[in-house]
């Protein structure tokens, strides 16, 4: 099941061109980015592993895509995802934020019932992916 | 400059590619002339500096009539090495150089990272890898501009971290040739010997530009340039008086060229304004304009003897 979260995720994989493009429109607005990277594809999962330092005073593309190969190099089997902050209200606020890389199967989620007092019924996700330690997930 | 040139297209190439480019066209195109004649107006003589430049701005305009055509075309190597004495306007041309690389289409942004050792070189050991990548991930589309270079490699101390900055920025520098380019500067003796010990960076670099020194005339001139965007003038005798300071000032220590002339007339300003304020009385527009010689003849310069070489009581 396609993990759908952030701009463009309900759209094909972007090709790193449209990556690039993406990266620079970021900068042109004077936005820092930041790459992250899990292999925990649950939806509350927010805090992903920072590759990296978020990259300030950039203005070129070129780095950060220089940035975001060595990241998939690196963890070739997980989700990256590029954020990018805006400061102009004093702090960093995530503006735009996309999938970039993704593994070749998603497994997807199970939905668990567990009954709870009163009979009342409670609903638990549980990506199957998880069910593997971290870094043994998505088969590296 | 350059005549209009008809290049025939290449018999193995059939397709979309036109047959002829107009090389003038193209020139016009990119609206360099305009920075090239800026160059020529606003620096004065550097001669062979602004030739080279020349040279490199009609190898990148025939590198994009050949691509047009269809030639194969890897990037061409950009890297430089300014040499030359401090004051002889290095950075100031590297700053000229992005905005022509720009023009031309080999630097995406066109703008300029200004470092030193201190930008590049941490402080303790996985400190210097990552303070070189984000020197050089915000230079990436720009022309990244290395000063005093040679401190990069200090020979005496091999656990120096500078050769580990040196390694970043060669492997850089060869790997993404189209997203960067690097100019090294600094003084040309220790340039040379930098280059020496690393045979890695003399073979990257395509262009080294040596940058002369300049003339007493030329200096003169320099100085009036500067005082003229300052809305200053200098009288006359300030003029006499200024071309005996800069023969006076060459033969000291510590001369810089150009930046030896500017802060001479920034402090020639400050004396000026005392004179105007001990006068006590009404100034005009000439008179605040006017840089006289009794302010360029207070310098210690004139005063003391030149086997002084107490650096920091000069100018």
């Amino acid at each position: 099941m396609r993990v759908t979260q952030g701009t463009f995720s309900f759209l094909p994989d972007l090709t790193d061109d449209q990556i690039r493009r993406q990266v620079q429109y970021a900068l042109d607005k004077g936005w820092a980015l930041g790459i992250e990277h899990t292999d925990d594809p649950h939806p509350r999962n927010t805090y992903w592993e920072m590759w990296g330092q978020p990259m300030f005073d950039l203005r070129d593309a070129a780095g950060v895509m220089s940035e975001l190969r060595s990241c998939r190099e690196a963890h070739p089997g997980h989700y990256i995802r590029i954020n990018a902050f805006d400061s102009e209200r004093g702090f960093e606020t995530v503006r735009l934020s996309f999938i970039v890389q993704r593994p070749a199967e998603e497994p997807g989620f199970r939905l668990e019932r567990t009954e709870d007092r009163g009979r009342m019924i409670r609903y638990r996700l549980h990506p199957y992916a998880t069910d593997k330690p971290s870094g043994s997930r998505y088969g590296k | 400059m350059l005549d209009t040139v008809k290049i025939n297209s290449p018999p193995t190439e059939g397709q979309q590619t036109p047959a002829t480019v107009d090389l003038r066209a193209l020139y016009a195109e990119t609206q360099i002339e305009a920075l090239l004649t800026e160059l020529d107006e606003e620096l004065i003589g550097l001669a062979p500096v602004k030739r080279r430049i020349r040279e490199i701005a009609s190898f990148l305009l025939v590198a994009r009539a050949r691509e047009r055509l269809g030639f194969s075309s890897a990037p061409p190597t950009l890297h430089m090495a300014f040499t030359g004495n401090p004051g002889t306007g290095k950075t100031t041309v590297a700053l000229r150089m992005a905005s022509i690389l720009h023009r031309l289409g080999y630097s995406r942004r066109g703008h300029l990272v200004s470092v030193t050792r201190d930008d590049l070189v941490g402080q303790y050991i996985g400190h210097t890898a990552p303070k070189t990548k984000e020197v050089l991930k915000r230079a990436m589309g720009g022309v990244l501009f290395i000063d005093e270079a040679y401190y990069l490699y200090r020979p005496e101390n091999e656990k120096d971290y500078g050769q580990e900055a040196i390694e970043i920025l060669l492997q850089v520098m060869e790997t993404q040739r189209e997203d960067l380019t690097v100019i090294l500067a600094g003084y040309t003796d220790r340039m040379n010997t930098f280059f020496h010990s690393n045979p890695g960076f003399r073979s990257r670099i395509a262009h080294h530009i040596d940058f002369p020194d300049y003339t007493d005339e030329e200096l003169l001139a320099i100085t009036e340039k500067l005082a003229r965007d300052a809305e200053y003038r200098l009288s006359e005798s300030a003029r006499e008086a200024l071309r005996e300071y800069i023969v006076l000032r060459r033969q000291q220590p510590n001369f810089a060229n150009a930046r030896s002339l500017r802060n001479a007339f920034d402090r020639a300003r400050l004396r000026q304004a005392m004179r105007l304020f001990q006068l006590d009385g009404e100034v005009d527009a000439t008179k605040l304009m006017t840089l006289e010689d009794s302010d360029i003849r207070a310098s210690r310069v004139f005063a003391e003897p030149r086997s002084d070489d107490d650096a920091t009581r000069l100018n």
